[in-house]
This record gives C-alpha cells, sequence and structure tokens, in this order.
C-alpha cells in the first residue's frame, strides 16, 4: 500500500498567483484593444500590468468564505433586532431621519459603485485588478441589499423611508450624490479608480462610515451599526485596492503623474463636497455624540490623509490644491448644511429641528471659535420664532453650485459672513460655482458640466410636476406639485420634527413598550 | 514618523485579536468607540497568526481578520504568519 | 481638452434661456442675512420693472426677517456679477442689462442681522 504523503499546503502567495493570474489569459483571435476598448483613450499609460500587487491577495474562494460569514452573522443580528422591536430601543425619534438620509442619498451609491466597479473590472486589461474590481462590484451590491433590508424595518413605522429609488433620480438634494456618482461611472476606468477607490474610498469614507456607524451603535440602533460595520469590514480591503491601483498608475508611467494629480485635486474636493451632509448628520442628528464632525475630520482626513500624501510625495503627488479651503471649513461646515436643511424642511422626506440648549452648549464646546459668534444667534432666533408658531421656512429656491448642485452656502474662505460667489460664461451662458475648486473642475471639462441637471432649474423649466400636470389651471401650487413628483407626503415625511407623526408615534409607542394598558 | 491604525469591531471573536495585537506591539495605543476599537501605532503595527492562535486555542488563519475589520490605514504587507500595516514616511 | 472623450463629445447645455418658456433665471443674494441660506432663485420675464422685483416679490422672500422692514432703500448698495452696479427701477431687467442667470447681491447699510451675526 503506498503511504499517503500530505501535500505541502500553498503559502498565501502562491495561492493568490494560481487563482488569479494563472487563470487569465492573453486573446488570440481579437486585438487586444478591441477587447479593451477604454484602456487608453484617457492618456495613462501602463507598460506591464504583472506589476500589479495585490496586498491582500484574496482568491476568489476565500472571497465567498468570508462574505458568506459577514452575511449569516449580519441577518441574524438583523432579525433578532426588528423581532425585538429594536427600533424602540434608539434614543431618540429624531435618530431616525439621519438613517433616512442613509438611505435616500448613500444607499443608492452603493448600488451606483457596483456598477461602476463591474465597468471598471470589464475595463482594465490586467488580471490582478480585474479580480480585485469584481470583489469590489459584489460587495458594493451586498452593501446596497444590505441597507435596504436593515432599513425596510423603519419603514413599517416611520414615514419618509417608501420610496428612496424614485426620489434618488429626482429630490433636491439628492442631486447632489447623484451627479457625484453619475460623474465618477462616466469617467474612464482609470479616473473611476483614482475618484472612487483611492479619493473616495482611502481618504474619505472613513468619515461616513466609522465615527458615525459608531455613533449609531452609541444611539442603540442596532441595524445601521450592524449592516453599516459589515460594509466597513469589506472598505479595508477597497481602501487597499485604491492605494495599490495609485501606486500602480504612478510607478508606470512619469507621464501619469500629472493626470493622476489633476483627478486627485477634483475628486477629494468632490467628495468633501459629498460629505457636508455626513458633517450635519454627525453634529445635529445624532442625539447622543460620539465626536464632532471637526474631530472626525483631524483624525481621518488631516492625519490619516496627511499620512497618506506624506507617503505618495515620492511619486511627486502633492496634498490636493483644495486641502487649506476644507481646513477653513471644518468649523463652519456642519452648522451652514444644517441651516440650509433647516431652511428647505418643507421639501425634504426628512424632518429638521432647532438643536436644545444642552445641544448648543455641546456645539458651543466642540466649536468654540465659530458656533457662538456666527450660528448661536440664528438658531436661537429660530428656535423662538418655532415656540410662538412661526417656524421658518425659505419661501424660494436656492441657487445652485453648476459642479456640486449643492445650494450656493459655502462662504468665502476665511469670512464666514459672505457667501462665496463664483461665475464663468462658456460659449454665451453663465455658470455659477460656490467655490474655486467646482469651477476648476468645470473649467477642465465644461461639456460634461454643461448639462448638469440642476433640480432648480429643472423646475422652473416645468420639468418637475407629475405626468398631466397643468401649471396654467387656476390656482396651481407649484411647490405641492413638486412634492408630489417626488412622492413626498406632505405634512408626514417633510417639516418640523416637533409634533410630527414620527414623533407623536415614537412616544406613543415607547410608552407602550413600558406599560402593559 | 506617521501613525498606522487598524480598527475593530469589538465582539467576542476580536477580544482575543486586541489583545495580542497590543501585546505583540507594544508602541500600539487603543482608543475605544461605541462598538469598536481603533489601534494606533506610530510606523508600523502587525498582527501576528501564532500569537491568536495561542490566545484561542486553535489555529487562526489571519484572513479572518476580514471579518471584523472596520479600516485601517497604511501600506499592506500580508503573508500566512504576519499582516503588517506600514508607512515609509 | 474641453472633455475626455472616445470620440468627438459635445455637451448640450441644460439651461439655456429657451427651456424656460419666456422667463429667464436671475439669482438674488441679501448680504450680511445668512438665516438664508443661500442666494435666491427666480424665473422672471425679461419685460419685468426692476422696481416690482423689490416691491413685490422680495417681500414675500425676505419679509420674516426683521432687518427687512428697517431698509433704507435709498441706501442700498447693488452688485452684479461682483461689480458695483446700479440698478434702474423704472426700467424692464432687460433695460437694466440683466440677462439670464446673472446674479445681483445687495447690501443693506447698517443691517447685518440677528444679533450683528450677519445671519
Amino acid at each position: 500500500m503506498d503511504m499517503q504523503v500530505p501535500k505541502k499546503k500553498l503559502g498565501l502567495k502562491e495561492r493568490y498567483t494560481l487563482m488569479t493570474r494563472d487563470l487569465a489569459w492573453d486573446t488570440t483571435y481579437q486585438p487586444k484593444e478591441k477587447v479593451y476598448p477604454y484602456a487608453d483613450y484617457e492618456g495613462i499609460r501602463i507598460h506591464d500590468w504583472d506589476k500589479w500587487e495585490d496586498p491582500f491577495r484574496l482568491t476568489m474562494d476565500a472571497y465567498w468564505k468570508y462574505q458568506a460569514e459577514k452575511e449569516r452573522k449580519l441577518y441574524a443580528i438583523i432579525d433578532a433586532y426588528s423581532q425585538s422591536n429594536g427600533h424602540l430601543g434608539v434614543t431618540d425619534a429624531r435618530y431616525l431621519n439621519a438613517i433616512k438620509i442613509f438611505l435616500t442619498a448613500v444607499t443608492p451609491l452603493e448600488h451606483m459603485a457596483h456598477r461602476g466597479f463591474a465597468h471598471a473590472g470589464r475595463a482594465f486589461p490586467g488580471a490582478g485588478a480585474r479580480v480585485a474590481c469584481q470583489m469590489q462590484a459584489i460587495d458594493e451590491m451586498r452593501h446596497a441589499q444590505t441597507q435596504i433590508h436593515s432599513l425596510s424595518n423603519y419603514n413599517k413605522y416611520y414615514n419618509g423611508f417608501h420610496d428612496f429609488t424614485h426620489m434618488y433620480d429626482r429630490v433636491w438634494y439628492l442631486s447632489v450624490p447623484k451627479s457625484f456618482f453619475d460623474d465618477a461611472i462616466t469617467a474612464g476606468p482609470f479616473e473611476f479608480m483614482v475618484a472612487v477607490g483611492f479619493s473616495f474610498e482611502y481618504v474619505l469614507t472613513n468619515l461616513l462610515f466609522v465615527p458615525f456607524v459608531s455613533g449609531a451603535a452609541y444611539n442603540g440602533d442596532m441595524g445601521t451599526m450592524t449592516f453599516g460595520f459589515s460594509a466597513q469590514s469589506d472598505e479595508a480591503r477597497h481602501m487597499t485596492l485604491g492605494l495599490e491601483c495609485i501606486k500602480f498608475i504612478l510607478e508606470q508611467d512619469p507621464a501619469n503623474l500629472p493626470i493622476v494629480q489633476r483627478w486627485i485635486d477634483k475628486w477629494c474636493w468632490r467628495g468633501v463636497r459629498l460629505l457636508s451632509i455626513v458633517a450635519m448628520m454627525m453634529d445635529y442628528m445624532l442625539p447622543k455624540r460620539v465626536m464632532s464632525w471637526k474631530e472626525a475630520w483631524e483624525i481621518y482626513f488631516e492625519e490619516n490623509g496627511g499620512a497618506l500624501f506624506k507617503d505618495l510625495a515620492r511619486y511627486g503627488i502633492k496634498m490636493p490644491a483644495c486641502a487649506e479651503q476644507i481646513r477653513l471649513e471644518k468649523d463652519h461646515l456642519s452648522h451652514q448644511v444644517w441651516a440650509t436643511f433647516y431652511n428647505y424642511g418643507g421639501a425634504t422626506d426628512f424632518h429638521t429641528w432647532m438643536p436644545t440648549e444642552d445641544e448648543m452648549q455641546w456645539l458651543s464646546q466642540k466649536y468654540p471659535d465659530t458656533f457662538d459668534t456666527y450660528y448661536r444667534p440664528r438658531f436661537e432666533f429660530w428656535r423662538e420664532q418655532q415656540e410662538k408658531g412661526n417656524r421658518f421656512y425659505n419661501q424660494t429656491l436656492p441657487m445652485l453650485c453648476q459642479t456640486c448642485q449643492i445650494p450656493m452656502l459655502f462662504t468665502e474662505p476665511g469670512d464666514p459672513t459672505k457667501i462665496c460667489y463664483r461665475e464663468r460664461t462658456y460659449k454665451g451662458n453663465k455658470y455659477h460655482f460656490c467655490s474655486d475648486h467646482c469651477q476648476h473642475i468645470f473649467d477642465n471639462e465644461p461639456e460634461k458640466y454643461v448639462q448638469a441637471w440642476l433640480p432648480v432649474n429643472q423646475i422652473y423649466q416645468g420639468n418637475c410636476f407629475p405626468e398631466g400636470t397643468d401649471p396654467s389651471a387656476p390656482g396651481f401650487d407649484p411647490l405641492a406639485a413638486v412634492l408630489e413628483y417626488y412622492r413626498l407626503n406632505i405634512g408626514r415625511d417633510n417639516g418640523e420634527f416637533e409634533g410630527s407623526e414620527d414623533h407623536r408615534n415614537f412616544e406613543a409607542w415607547r410608552g407602550m413598550a413600558k406599560r402593559n394598558d | 514618523m506617521s501613525r498606522v491604525f487598524i480598527a475593530l469591531q469589538t465582539n467576542d471573536d476580536t477580544r482575543p485579536i486586541i489583545e495580542s495585537i497590543l501585546a505583540d506591539n507594544p508602541h500600539a495605543v487603543p482608543v475605544e468607540s461605541p462598538a469598536m476599537i481603533k489601534i494606533d501605532a506610530e510606523g508600523h503595527l502587525t498582527v501576528k497568526r501564532e500569537s491568536i492562535s495561542e490566545l484561542i486555542g486553535r489555529d487562526f488563519d489571519l484572513q479572518e481578520l476580514h471579518t471584523h475589520l472596520i479600516s485601517l490605514s497604511g501600506h499592506i504587507d500580508e503573508s500566512d504568519d504576519e499582516f503588517t500595516l506600514y508607512w515609509d514616511n | 481638452m474641453q472633455v475626455a472623450a472616445v470620440k468627438d463629445y459635445v455637451g448640450v447645455p441644460r439651461d439655456v434661456v429657451d427651456n424656460f418658456h419666456g422667463n429667464q433665471l436671475v439669482f438674488i443674494g441679501w448680504d450680511d442675512h445668512l438665516m438664508f441660506c443661500a442666494p435666491l432663485a427666480f424665473p422672471f420675464p425679461p419685460t419685468l420693472r426692476f422696481g416690482d422685483i423689490v416691491e413685490k416679490v422680495l417681500p414675500g422672500a425676505y419679509g420674516y426677517h426683521p432687518d427687512w422692514a428697517k431698509i433704507d432703500w435709498s441706501k442700498v448698495e447693488w452688485m452684479k456679477s461682483g461689480e458695483p452696479w446700479t440698478p434702474h427701477f423704472n426700467r424692464s431687467l432687460a433695460e437694466n442689462g440683466i440677462g439670464h442667470k446673472d446674479a445681483i447681491r445687495f447690501r443693506t447699510p447698517g443691517l447685518t442681522g440677528i444679533q450683528g451675526s450677519c445671519s
């Protein structure tokens, strides 16, 4: 009888080579440029795809194994959370409004990221990059699905969760995340990787998923905590892919440097503008707060991003040009954005409110140089007026930035009392911007950004009413028609939190949860 | 030297992982937040398979880290026995 | 480079004046009054008398603010595209040289919002 000799187990690096590179092949009956038609047009020069290193060396079989385990854990927790009426354990029903934003503004981006990575994976001629992009594409689909499943539990009890896919394509503030991702996926595969894989995932995504999701845990939202951390466990791999991709591109050819630098400048700025909504979620919408936006910014952008850019300096990469303006804005951002949503709270699928005195004290303490001087007087005035039954709503639609599509709410760098106005005339038409950086992005690719679907301008063109609406009919109410087009339930989903149906229901149900009557 | 970090969920599976990271990297500093821990370290941080295996009494596969990871920073060097984060600056 | 593309590519601007059914867009901002978080956007016919904006439209937009009633219109300073500029109240938008998507700002000296915070 032959002796059974145990086979030598393959090492991680060998396994990765066998299961990734060695599964690829070169094309024979079609020329390579026809198979990969998007590999060259952005001007990035790649000489040797075999130099691509995937530091995680995760192979597809191991990938399925670990992802399945993550899913099993996640769904066990989600089930337990909903079976035990976990929603009544959150600190305060105000908190749920942050989660509505998450569902309408973040979840659809996960799905777009899925599409983007699937496309980039198909477009890259290198096997290592293709496998990593394919895994990420599947991850992103998983994130969208787990978020929808987790949050559907809230949809049974609270308003505003009911039609997020419809809203994503229409509601004014959602044009900000939508245009961000539409911009990224309509770029070529290399720009997409620098935009989403590097600038967003590596430099910025920690700000969304780490302190905010820890905040969800702190506020008793086990559902969000679970999908958030489960998504984030993939994120570490995504960040690594983003960094690897940058290093690879820069090492391949020195001519790639200026292109990559321009993309980093563009996408760090676009990402920062996108995250302005997260700043307000952290500072204003979490009843219990883990850290301020400014503190999170200092840890994850200034310290961590600083180390990263110091490391990339060897390739000639510089800290993005916008870093200085971002530094000036960190003391103002969350307050200015919250004030904006308070202005237009009549047209959102979530509620807004003025902070309590305790919360204002926390804000003063976290923002000692700015809150009491610039924002407290405004907020106290609004709170007084609301208590008198005269709650402030801005009655007129705002002017928007052509690039980031955010209302022109940002102030001049260094002067928080003056709105920052920038404008450009291109081919006889005027365009407006919230900042030098948004203007530069437009200047680099005007043919792309002249097409921006700006919600306010679309409303005034009559394109945002339900089908069959006659704007010339007597008594036509344009605002009501727009909200109907958004599928927003007026008086239930929108407006002031105090006294809203969500507020009343939560109080009543929580009372019932403690008594037997 | 820039700092690297690794952030992990805090649960029963990660308790021994955190313990061995802190033991193997005396320069590392744990920062706790609700439901998670962030471990900062000057320059570099190494997770060792052997230390974790010893603590949990079974063979630990370093790729199991994927299930509990929240975030990290730095370049990565991964082998069967060690998972290292580092900056070159 | 006007855009990175695999072939010739020309964008179609979405906000040309012809799309506004006889109106043009005008943006108006009240300096030092950030209670109104951003400048406002209005669709106006180019034949509209400028004074009608100030007298009939802006009170509905800005009247909530306690400073609004205190404005001395003879002292208001106007800007168009960031440059000092003087409107004629009895002339139309077109006669005032206000084009589609022009941004107009006005400053009301002495009035600096809630407790001087420019709110």
